[in-house]
């Protein structure tokens, strides 16, 4: 099986290993990308995540057809939050299961990596200090700054 | 010409200061007519040399026609995660 979705609301990471569990399944993994309190030795007060929605939910599918293909006889449950998100909130988690771990462990890694790479989403990081800054992965420094 | 519409997201939305702009380029139209155009707008100095243009949804490669009809998009370096 295989469920995606972009949500607004909190992520509820016991109802993904749920959806993703059966007797067959040996292994499962879940993996969550949280809001973390610091960034490049600024002090991060929350993240705001903006997608274009109906992108982000078709290339998050495909990514997972994707691992489907490569990693046979996965289940796979992702959700990715967009909104304002506050430290240790959940921006992203990721059930997969499989009868062994090595195959849900590297289906994990790559969907990750792929919806790191091309999923459009973006954050704009909020600062202590009042500034924020849209995060640029591809550059040395982020891309705007304003209070 | 003809005139297309693209939609804009994130730093690039702030940059040019709306969710969508509309330009008007010589037909044949391609993706590198379309940034080129974007480029000379206000805000428009901000784009990086190739950005990336999704069509329909989908990542362009390289340099492709572009036609009114398509749901064409300017995307920033994507940070999901």
């Amino acid at each position: 099986m295989i469920r995606t979705a972009i949500v607004a609301d909190v992520i509820d990471v016991t109802a993904l290993i749920r959806e993703v569990t059966s007797e067959a399944t040996g292994a499962t993994t879940l993996f969550l990308g949280t809001v973390r309190d610091v960034n490049d030795g600024r002090a991060v007060t929350g993240i705001e995540y903006t997608a274009y929605a109906g992108m982000a939910s078709d290339e998050l599918q495909r990514i997972a057809e994707e691992a489907q293909a490569q990693f046979q006889g996965i289940h796979v449950a992702v959700e990715h939050r967009i909104g304002t998100l506050g430290l240790t909130d959940v921006s992203v988690a990721i059930a997969v299961a499989h009868a062994r771990r090595a195959q849900a462990m590297d289906a994990s890694r790559f969907i990750i990596e792929e919806l790191k790479r091309r999923v459009p989403i973006w954050k704009c990081e909020h600062y202590v200090d009042g500034h924020r800054h849209w995060i640029d992965p591809t550059a040395s420094h982020t891309s705007v700054v304003s209070a | 010409m003809t005139q297309l519409q693209v939609l804009l997201f994130a730093s690039y939305a702030e940059a040019f200061g709306a969710s969508s702009v509309t330009v008007s380029v010589d037909e044949p139209a391609t993706t590198a007519d379309l940034v080129g155009a974007l480029r000379v707008l206000p805000g428009g100095s901000v784009l990086p040399e190739t950005p990336l243009v999704a069509i329909d949804r989908r990542f362009a490669r390289g340099i492709v026609p572009v036609h009114p009809d398509q749901e064409l998009a300017l995307i920033p370096p994507v940070a999901g995660g």
